[in-house]
């Protein structure tokens, strides 16, 4: 037996014999997704049993390295724990902006001393980030970010406001970017830094938006103290861990919606009305869908072909540049179309006969994904120049 | 599959893109144009392709070919996309040898296949017979008669038509025009008694006819697969057919991109290149977005071609949809961000616009595939 089946059959029955039956059961919403914390938002008492297991073997994030909580495991063997967990339905144990977002940043910037601090408790569930980046006036123009950290010396003060902060009311710690020095130009001086949400002069607000109550919040600093021991990377060099770190934000947003389970067409039929070819009454209609339903089989070709391509070791081309702005374009396609298959059922806004308006609120909330972790505009700006070669006006 | 290219598909790609951009480009197919060129294309060139292998690159080996499957050939023909080739690897070797492969016995491919994959054989197919792409409604009837069949009807947009030794015509053995079923496949020698071709021009200057049969007697051995029974071995040669077509429309779409975007690098307005622009910057930016979206259904339908895929058909309308829609787009594109030189006929951008058309019509534009797409899909 190789060493891979028999990790396999390990793997089966330590799943089989750890894993909660309740955990088991299919994500039905955001409240079945656990994202830890020093006071964890439970909705079942075996979220956190679950998470404590997988952390203990390090497999929260198994293909992070042992010392730092993670699992060691190599890519095959992490594609084997996920088809594992998958052939039983098991949840996804433990999901965070820390895992997702700062981890990468961490592992690829901090120092050894920073790994070892902050990546253990990410993979036990412990610390919940969030991530400081945008603010009033800084959104496209993220660089011309203002909140200013200025140097007593063993730690920084930090003042200013931040916007768009998921889940800033509810996470412990912050990943923030803060400016250090304003004599630059304005990609310099800017510093990557970390601090504790728990104290005096942090207050985080939540935001209503057109679709109705969200994640997000304003973060207000006044007087907030960082440690210079969590000063990331050099100082004045924290445009550089951003860019990075936007990198992993789009592919995120870009993978944000998904495929519906029954196509849109097909429910257009059920509600609208078919000709005895079966074609969908409406003609127009019809052609919006199809064109839709054409582009997301294309744009899902285009996902598939540049992730063989980064596996057959050709690296990350040029065609990943579109990710972000493609995708989220697509899914408020979707959405509009989504309206239009809908009619007035879709329009409901709350009550059982609407289903709370989820599919309204769901569309309302599409049209941030164009602007939210750099905007369509900017996307294109981006493929103009560092794709396209296009100059400067 | 893993949608990227193995080794010996990257040198196929390279090979073919050294060689055409050397032998066949625009500059040739504007030459053959204004020379009024009998053939349309050149034999040598035809020749040197054939010695490479190319005529026989999808046919198997048994009978006389590499063997490589379509998604070789589809490579080859982004090529031909992008240079504006002139030859019969359409007619004859995407189409021609497809349908023999797919519908004829042991004996036709023998007879056909290793002739068309030394290139001394041009095979093409006769179906379209009024303005648009309609399989369903052939109206050309063969009647039994004689030692086989006699048939009678008119075809058009026959790819090299006036150069073709042999027509593999679709006609109607029983039913009615609307009618989906009753078609059958026969072999037609160009030289037979009642065949008459007409050699056409349409605006990309590649060959095409129009066929007329007035009681042509063909012998039993002439029907490709059974009588009544041509419709799967056709619709998988249609699919392969718009696969194929497909890929030479990336090539075309892609090179008049490149060419337009070395422009908007390259043109001073008010004191600056025009690249510089950003409402040009948008837009070239979404174009490339868009040619990243049908480079990859092209590769996944090609691969689709020779994995056997079940959803070849919805695949094929898929891949021809999309790049009818961005050959268009990206051939506009390409003329309005020229300028006034791109209006001119001594600009080559002009070629690839023309070319695009013409491509995007045979066996299906937009309309046709999109609408079919749709129906695929339950809707």
């Amino acid at each position: 037996m190789s060493d891979l089946d028999q990790f396999r059959q390990e793997t089966r029955a330590w799943l089989e014999a750890n894993c909660p039956e309740a955990m088991r059961q299919p994500v039905t919403g955001f409240e079945d997704i656990y994202n830890g914390g020093r006071v964890p938002e439970i909705d079942h008492p075996d979220q956190k049993v679950w998470c404590d297991r997988m952390a203990e073997k390090g497999w929260t994030v198994p293909h992070w390295p042992k010392e730092y909580g993670g699992g060691g495991l190599s890519a095959d063997e992490v594609k084997v724990l996920r088809q594992e967990m998958s052939r039983i339905g098991a949840r996804q144990a433990l999901d965070s902006f820390g895992i997702s977002m700062l981890g990468p940043a961490l592992l690829q910037f901090g120092t050894q001393e920073q790994k070892l601090e902050h990546l253990p408790p990410i993979c036990r569930g412990e610390i919940r980030w969030c991530q400081g980046y945008s603010e009033p006036n800084a959104g496209s123009d993220l660089a011309s970010l203002a909140t200013r950290a200025e140097d007593k010396g063993d730690h920084y003060l930090i003042n200013g406001q931040k916007v768009w902060t998921s889940y800033a009311d509810k996470a412990d710690w912050i990943f923030c970017l803060v400016r250090t020095d304003n004599t630059g130009t304005k990609h310099e001086g800017i510093s990557f830094v970390l601090f504790d949400m728990d104290q005096p002069g942090v207050e985080a607000r939540p935001i209503k938006l057109i679709s109705g109550s969200s994640p997000f919040c304003e973060t207000f600093f006044d007087n907030a103290r960082a440690d210079k021991a969590n000063l990331i990377g050099e100082e004045g060099k924290g445009w550089t861990i951003a860019k990075y770190l936007l990198t992993h934000e789009r592919e995120m947003i870009s993978g944000m919606g998904g495929a519906p389970k029954k196509s849109l067409g097909e429910t257009a039929v059920e509600l609208i009305g078919a000709d005895e070819q079966g074609r969908l009454s409406n003609g127009i209609l019809r052609q919006n869908l199809a064109q839709y339903q054409l582009d997301t089989v294309a744009f899902g070709a285009t996902m598939a072909r540049v992730g063989d391509e980064v596996k057959s070791g050709q690296g990350l081309g040029p065609a990943s540049s579109i990710f972000k702005y493609y995708g989220t374009e697509l899914n408020k396609r979707r959405n509009e179309l989504n309206l239009a298959v809908g009619g007035e059922e879709a329009l409901g806004w709350e009550g059982d006969a609407y289903q709370g308006g989820q599919v309204v609120r769901d569309w309302l909330r599409s049209k941030g994904n164009s602007i939210e972790g750099g905007t369509t505009e900017v996307q294109l700006n981006i493929v103009s120049k560092r794709v396209l070669g296009l100059p400067d006006a | 599959m893993a949608l990227v290219l193995n080794e010996e598909q990257s040198m196929l790609k390279d090979a073919a893109a050294g060689f055409l951009a050397e032998k066949a480009t625009v500059a040739h197919l504007r030459e053959l144009r204004d020379s009024g060129d009998a053939t349309g294309f050149s034999q040598d060139v035809w020749k040197e392709m054939a010695d490479m292998g190319w005529a026989g690159i999808a046919i198997d080996e048994e009978f006389g070919g590499l063997g490589y499957g379509y998604t070789g050939l589809g490579l080859v023909l982004e090529q031909v996309g992008r240079n504006l080739s002139a030859s019969p690897l359409q007619s004859s070797v995407l189409i021609g040898a497809t349908i023999i492969a797919e519908l004829g016995d042991q004996a036709q491919k023998e007879q056909f296949l290793p002739a068309i994959a030394s290139g001394q054989s041009i095979v093409t197919l006769a179906i379209q017979e009024g303005a648009h792409h309609a399989p369903s409604q052939i109206a050309t009837t063969a009647v039994a008669g004689g030692n086989g069949y006699v048939l009678n009807g008119s075809k058009r947009l026959v790819l090299d038509a006036h150069v073709a030794d042999t027509f593999v015509v679709i006609a109607r053995t029983s039913g009615e025009p609307g009618d989906t079923d009753g078609l059958s496949a026969f072999l037609v020698d160009a030289k037979a008694d009642g065949v008459a071709i007409e050699q056409r021009s349409m605006v990309d200057n590649l060959n095409c006819g129009a066929l007329t049969l007035n009681n042509v007697s063909v012998d039993a051995s002439a029907l490709l697969g059974s009588e009544g029974g041509a419709a799967s071995g056709l619709n998988r040669t249609l699919d392969i057919a718009n696969i194929g077509l497909a890929s030479e429309l990336l090539g075309v779409s892609t090179e008049a991109f490149e060419r337009t975007v070395a422009y908007l690098k390259e043109r001073k307005q008010f004191g600056q290149v025009i690249g510089s622009f950003q409402g040009l910057q948008h837009r070239a930016a979404e174009l490339f977005a868009e040619l990243e979206l049908a480079r990859s259904i092209v590769l996944k339908a090609l691969q689709a071609i020779d994995s056997g895929d079940e959803s070849l058909p919805v695949l094929a309308s898929a891949a021809k949809a999309k790049l009818c829609e961005v050959a268009q787009r990206a051939t506009n594109e390409g003329v309005q961000m020229h300028g006034g030189i791109g209006m001119t006929d001594e600009h080559e951008i002009g070629f690839f616009i023309k070319r695009a058309r013409a491509a995007q019509h045979t066996f299906g534009d937009y309309n046709y595939h999109l609408d079919r797409f749709a129906s695929l899909n339950g809707f």
